[in-house]
């Protein structure tokens, strides 16, 4: 019963979201206000409808409705009631949902929140997110039906995929959704501006919050997948350049860039066109690597679900939003025309080359990410594209625009002189200076070493000189208390990606591993830690049996550390839980095989500075939040005014 | 000018879409096997429950399907059938019984029946490394010179037998 009510939810849902697509629009054509309104309702009802079809479908998952289609596919009754619940979005059908749920919140978010923003506007907005609504909810219902039934009924389900049982389930998926899904009012707006024909700096001050809400949730997305990928992959990589973590990077690239390129339209009115194009782009990327997951065009260890059927309707679905979004821009942009002029050495210049880096970055992503799909439409070779191309193409062009961050948010607006972001840098420069200098004398020849250190250093001083700079002179205390949340956030993140630099140099150079048997009583040294084996036992789970293999770590005193090999009967899969140890100076991680004689194969890694990769990307989520916190998104502060900017 | 510069973004994009379609239309669980063309690695091994097994020398002569499948597997007992009927058709289908326990494959055989014309047992799965098989049920055609032909994986289906392999395994019986 549960799920037909979902399942007339969702088609509800479905006539709501087009309703809202249309009439808001013809509202806002003919200036009738009504009907602009009712686009304000459309998007409430529509996320209630939503949530509605999404609570029927974990109560049957929770409740072990084997008559579901997707509950028999995906729950065995033996597993967890949190993975039975994380199950809803750990299937094709169920994330999906997970995804139009989010959609439909933002919606109603935008209708709720938006009442500052023009009536015409936010009619326009609503309606362009209501076809992005529709064109989801047409494809889960016509292709992806979550309410699906089974007749016979079996008696049990399949488990759900082992290394997904894992907490890391529970919030990965809808962190990355929310980061997806909410660049889509990012999109919106964009396109609502190209139909209005207007954009100016209020634009701007809107849109921000909304892009830099859904960057934090990427952010923190991508890092928990990151960290999840180290502790269950078993040999503690920490990124893979597998295409669906491309998928993510991608949208986060652009995305980081919208960021900047916003900020430079709301203070100064330019770069009007590029933002636009930048917000359709980010979306675009983020559909794309829906496309990606849920097509399988290409082989991936995400693609737990591949259907061409579904591949077809996104692909439509890309070239309607994505398509139409850019046709409107080559017909509407050039109209649109900015004013604002600065100069070659300027705070604008600093970010349109921090732009352009990124939009290089994320095209190198694109293409490696790509090729092989590329390729096999010239040729009939199937080839794989690894981590030597981003060796050779991302590092190249990160490490120039790692160098320019600093320089941004030292420059002044419109007009500034190199002699003069010199001198206020003289500091991060000299003690960088210094550093590199150490790193070489003391890395033994190690270039790459010491010079990603010293862009750490770099980063992290820059970021320290942004509030010297504003806290120096007479009554520091009253600038302390006054200096706006955005300028914390600004520094936060800066540091932060300092912080990530100096992970990442740490532990691809220093990196050290160790494979062998070994036996009970044995010790080995592995970095600067010794490692002895206890023994090994048999243990039973709640749906697995498990090896655990029990070692006593000494770095820093003596401390206990289990690695397991779970065997999960109910779909004969292996998995492995790493034992990690973590320290402020890295990681030490082991990571146990099979059974040999009297021995059992171990994998012993020392993994320098690794957690501070983590560290680092937490540090910039937390920077976007201040920066969110920041009063000048909640309060009309000082808006100038309007001008239009529009020839039409 | 200036208006061009604006339609850059959707030209590249409707390219994009055009390879994106024809990706869509490739079979992505498609996977070439390097083994293709290329003569059968080397080995003999043992067979089950003490019966001879066999050696790559002793299956050249004839083209026939090496089929290789463990007692564990629990698509093989579904190809299992599918086996008997290529079989009775004529084909010599050899077995090789891959990282498995001899004596749960011989029970297993005992009770489904045994299509084969000879069994190997590759318990370290060395061989089934140098064929390059990344899981069972796989089934390898292998040419009269020893050469592999064609690489099945999954279990075969009826239409994977009626509308590829007996019709390749017919083709490589009339070459000279």
């Amino acid at each position: 019963m549960a799920a037909e009510i979902g399942h007339f939810a969702l088609i509800l849902a479905l006539v709501l979201a087009l309703f809202q697509a249309t009439v808001p629009l013809y509202g806002a054509a003919r200036g009738d206000l009504a009907l602009m309104a009712a686009g304000r309702a459309a998007a409430t009802l529509q996320a209630g409808f939503i949530v509605t079809a999404f609570a029927a479908l974990a109560f049957a998952f929770v409740r072990l409705d084997f008559s579901l289609a997707v509950v028999a596919a995906n729950t065995h009754s033996t597993q967890p009631l949190v993975y039975r619940f994380a199950g809803v979005w750990g299937n094709h059908e169920g994330s999906m949902l997970l995804w139009v749920l989010i959609l439909g919140l933002f919606g109603a978010g935008v209708a709720w929140y938006g009442d500052n923003l023009r009536a015409s506007f936010q009619a326009r907005v609503l309606a362009v997110q209501g076809m992005i609504g529709a064109a989801f909810l047409a494809f889960l219902l016509f292709t992806s039906n979550p309410f699906a039934r089974l007749s016979p009924v079996p008696a049990d389900g399949a488990e759900l995929n082992p290394l997904l049982q894992d907490p890391g389930l529970v919030i990965h998926p809808p962190l990355l959704y929310l980061g997806y899904v909410g660049f889509s009012v990012a999109f919106a707006f964009a396109a609502a501006a190209l139909i209005e024909g207007r954009v100016d700096a209020a634009w701007a001050r809107w849109v921000r919050p909304w892009v830099l809400a859904a960057w934090v949730c990427l952010t923190c997305g991508i890092t928990l997948g990151s960290v999840w990928a180290y502790y269950t992959l078993g040999w503690g990589g920490w990124w893979f350049w597998d295409p669906v973590e491309n998928a993510s990077l991608m949208p986060w690239l652009l995305g980081t860039a919208l960021l900047h390129s916003a900020l430079v339209l709301e203070r100064r009115g330019a770069l009007i066109g590029w933002t636009i194009l930048l917000a359709i782009l980010t979306f675009s990327l983020s559909l794309i690597g829906t496309f990606l997951v849920r097509s399988g065009i290409l082989t991936s260890v995400h693609s737990f679900a591949v259907d061409p059927k579904r591949g077809v309707f996104i692909l439509a679905i890309i070239v309607g939003a994505t398509g139409g979004a850019l046709a409107l821009f080559a017909a509407r942009a050039p109209a649109m025309q900015s004013g604002a002029l600065f100069g070659r050495v300027s705070r604008e210049t600093g970010l349109v080359l921090n732009n352009l880096f990124l939009l290089a970055l994320t095209s190198v992503v694109f293409l490696g990410t790509f090729y092989p799909v590329i390729m096999e439409a010239f040729s009939t070779d199937k080839i794989s594209v690894g981590p030597p191309y981003y060796a050779l193409t991302f590092a190249p062009l990160a490490v120039p625009l790692l160098v320019l961050v600093v320089f941004g948010p030292m420059l002044m607006w419109k007009r500034d002189s190199v002699s003069g972001v010199v001198r206020r840098l003289r500091a991060p420069l000299v003690t960088t200076g210094v550093a590199l200098a150490a790193g070489l004398a003391l890395a033994g020849g190690k270039v790459a070493a010491a010079g990603g250190l010293a862009l750490a250093v770099w980063l992290v001083m820059g970021a320290a000189a942004i509030l010297v700079r504003r806290w120096s002179g007479s009554d520091t205390l009253r600038k302390v208390r006054t200096t706006p949340m955005s300028v914390y956030g600004l520094a936060l993140a800066h540091a932060g990606l300092g912080v990530l630099v100096a992970g990442v140099t740490a532990v691809t150079v220093w990196q050290t591993s160790k494979i062998l048997v070994m036996q009970p009583g044995q010790t080995i040294a592995i970095g600067p830690a010794h490692l002895r084996l206890n023994g090994m036992r048999e243990a039973l789970g709640p749906n697995y049996v498990t090896l655990i293999a029990s070692f006593t770590l000494d770095r820093q005193g003596l401390r206990p550390l289990t690695s397991e090999r779970r065997f999960y009967p109910a779909s004969r899969t292996q998995t492995t839980q790493a034992g990690i140890a973590s320290f402020l100076a890295g990681n030490s991680y082991v990571a146990v095989g099979e059974l040999q004689g009297t021995g059992i194969v171990v994998r012993a890694y020392d993994h320098p500075l690794v957690g501070w990769i983590w560290a680092g990307a937490v540090m910039m989520a937390a920077g976007g939040m201040a920066s969110l916190a920041d009063r000048r998104f909640r309060v009309g502060a000082a808006r100038p005014a309007a001008a239009r900017l529009a020839v039409a | 000018m200036k208006r061009l510069i604006f339609l850059v973004p959707v030209v590249l994009f409707a390219a994009l879409i055009a390879v994106f379609a024809h990706g869509l239309t490739q079979d992505p669980s498609r996977i070439p096997s390097v083994m293709i063309d290329r003569p059968l690695p080397t080995f003999e091994l043992a067979g089950l429950d003490g019966k001879p097994g066999f050696a790559s020398s002793d299956v050249a002569g004839e083209p026939h399907l090496l089929n290789l499948f463990a007692s564990w597997c629990a698509a093989c007992p579904q190809e299992h059938p599918m086996l008997f009927q290529i079989a009775a058709s004529g084909v010599p289908v050899f077995g090789i019984d891959w990282k498995d326990d001899p004596a749960a494959a011989a029970k297993w055989l005992a009770q489904l029946g045994n299509p084969y014309r000879r069994i190997a047992a590759d318990p370290t799965a060395r061989t089934g490394i140098d064929l390059g098989v990344t899981g069972v049920p796989e089934t390898f055609v292998v040419d009269k010179h020893g050469r592999i032909r064609y690489k099945q994986t999954g279990p075969i289906t009826a239409a994977d037998w009626s509308g590829t392999l007996q019709p390749m395994l017919a083709k490589l019986r009339s070459e000279a």
